[in-house]
């Protein structure tokens, strides 16, 4: 399966990317795991204020398919 | 007929109208924060008819703030900026009453201010101030309109809206730090595309129209011209305890990178970040001498301020008046010692 991250904020700059794409050898997989992966891969840190969102529905839990899209959305507050 | 006049070319919308325009003309509004965000807001507001603005602010304008909070000017640095925003948009449209809070939002005050309006707008650049209106929203059961910039990328929502979601349902914590435009940079423009975009909101929970941005976060990044919208739900257990258990201020704490270094922060209790850890010692510059007994002399102790000068001065007093020779000062300040998300 492959599915499509997007990267908001300062999690962009940590990551160094605002967008890829992750092949799985399987047919679904966790959202916790992925993001996981994700946080690990990228060195990000003070992961509980970001928000995941699935196809742009904010989820807290739930399990991605092929060609589903993965938002990672920190909170900021400038002005 | 003046008045037809002046608005005659947004009266010729058909959901705007006369009908709507007396609508504007009757709206109380307020704007919490005249920054970068607060000062187009208001300046579209007032414009379109708006009838009571009201303008809440602490600060004095500075220097610094000339590239992006466009109403004011080198004149009028220094003044509060209330007042400076005032000046301006009464020339504006003249007809329009705008009212001045020189003032903090602050939990004892939010709900009695917020009462007296209809929407707030909010243009506040830190996260305690978001969490105080949308609490103080929920209490009054008033819509807000939401908006927070970083860089070159924008978040827009209107929370509490006939019962939507709130803030709380989007982001129900805060980061363990934050940065804001003095950290990390901003261009005015970003801030004004904002500040446009929550008089839109407002403009369309006054006059009923189109779909306001409730249950829905507008994401958008100015370098990519790209943007998304982003659905959420209302999740009714952290509304319920706001509304059971009344204000309590957010606060940010952070870690230093370094805890076993033994720190002195001679900040005032407001100021943010809030630094946490087992060696962080925490005295107000002013109450050094009455508090000397707390402070050590037998191992290092960093001191630090926001700057780096302030910190300077209490090593100074604590060197020439109390005899210390253990002290070293953060002189790029309480940023240097956090760890770095950029």
């Amino acid at each position: 399966m492959n599915i499509t991250i997007k990267y908001f904020g300062v999690i962009a700059e940590q990551a160094g990317i605002s967008i890829e794409s992750m092949r799985l050898e399987k047919e679904q997989a966790d959202l916790a795991e992925i993001k996981a992966v994700c946080f690990k891969k990228h060195n990000i840190s003070d992961t509980d204020s970001i928000q995941t969102a699935i196809n742009r529905e904010l989820k807290e839990n739930g399990f991605l398919q092929s060609g589903d899209e993965l938002a990672f959305l920190p909170p900021f507050a400038g002005g | 007929m003046k008045e037809q006049q002046r608005y005659s070319r947004q009266i010729l919308l058909p959901e705007i109208g006369s009908i709507g325009q007396s609508k504007l003309a009757q709206a109380k509004l307020l704007i919490v924060g005249m920054g970068g965000l607060g000062c187009p807001a208001a300046l579209y507001l007032a414009a379109a008819g708006i009838g009571h603005l009201g303008l809440l602010d602490h600060d004095q304008v500075d220097e610094s703030n000339l590239n992006r909070q466009i109403l004011y000017r080198e004149s009028d640095i220094g003044q509060p900026k209330v007042l400076a925003a005032k000046r301006f948009l009464s020339q504006q449209n003249s007809r329009i009453n705008i009212r001045c809070h020189n003032e903090q939002l602050t939990i004892e005050n939010a709900a009695t201010l917020f009462r007296d309006y209809d929407i707030i707008i909010d243009g506040t650049d830190n996260f305690p101030s978001k969490y105080l209106i949308n609490d103080a929203c929920l209490l009054t059961n008033k819509p807000w309109v939401y908006a927070s910039i970083y860089k070159f990328q924008g978040q827009v929502s209107t929370f509490n809206y006939e019962n939507g979601p709130t803030y709380r349902c989007l982001f129900p914590q805060p980061p363990k730090q934050q940065l804001n435009c003095e950290a990390t940079g901003v261009v005015g423009a970003l801030a004004g595309n904002l500040g446009m975009l929550q008089t839109m909101e407002a403009l369309k929970i006054i006059l009923g129209m189109g779909q306001v941005l409730s249950g829905t976060l507008k994401l958008i990044d100015m370098l990519t011209m790209q943007d998304q919208l982003v659905n959420f739900n209302r999740k009714q257990e952290g509304i319920n305890s706001i509304l059971n258990e009344g204000l309590k201020r957010v606060e940010l704490t952070c870690e230093v990178r370094e805890p076993d270094k033994v720190y002195l922060d001679i900040r005032e209790k407001h100021e943010i970040p809030q630094l946490s850890g087992e060696k962080i010692i925490k005295i107000p510059l002013g109450q050094i001498p009455n508090r000397i007994e707390e402070i050590p002399r037998d191992i290092p102790v960093y001191v630090v301020c926001q700057s780096g000068i302030r910190s300077q001065k209490a090593i100074n007093l604590l060197e020439s008046n109390f005899g210390y020779i253990n002290l070293i000062n953060v002189s790029n300040g309480v940023e240097s010692i956090i760890p770095r998300q950029t």
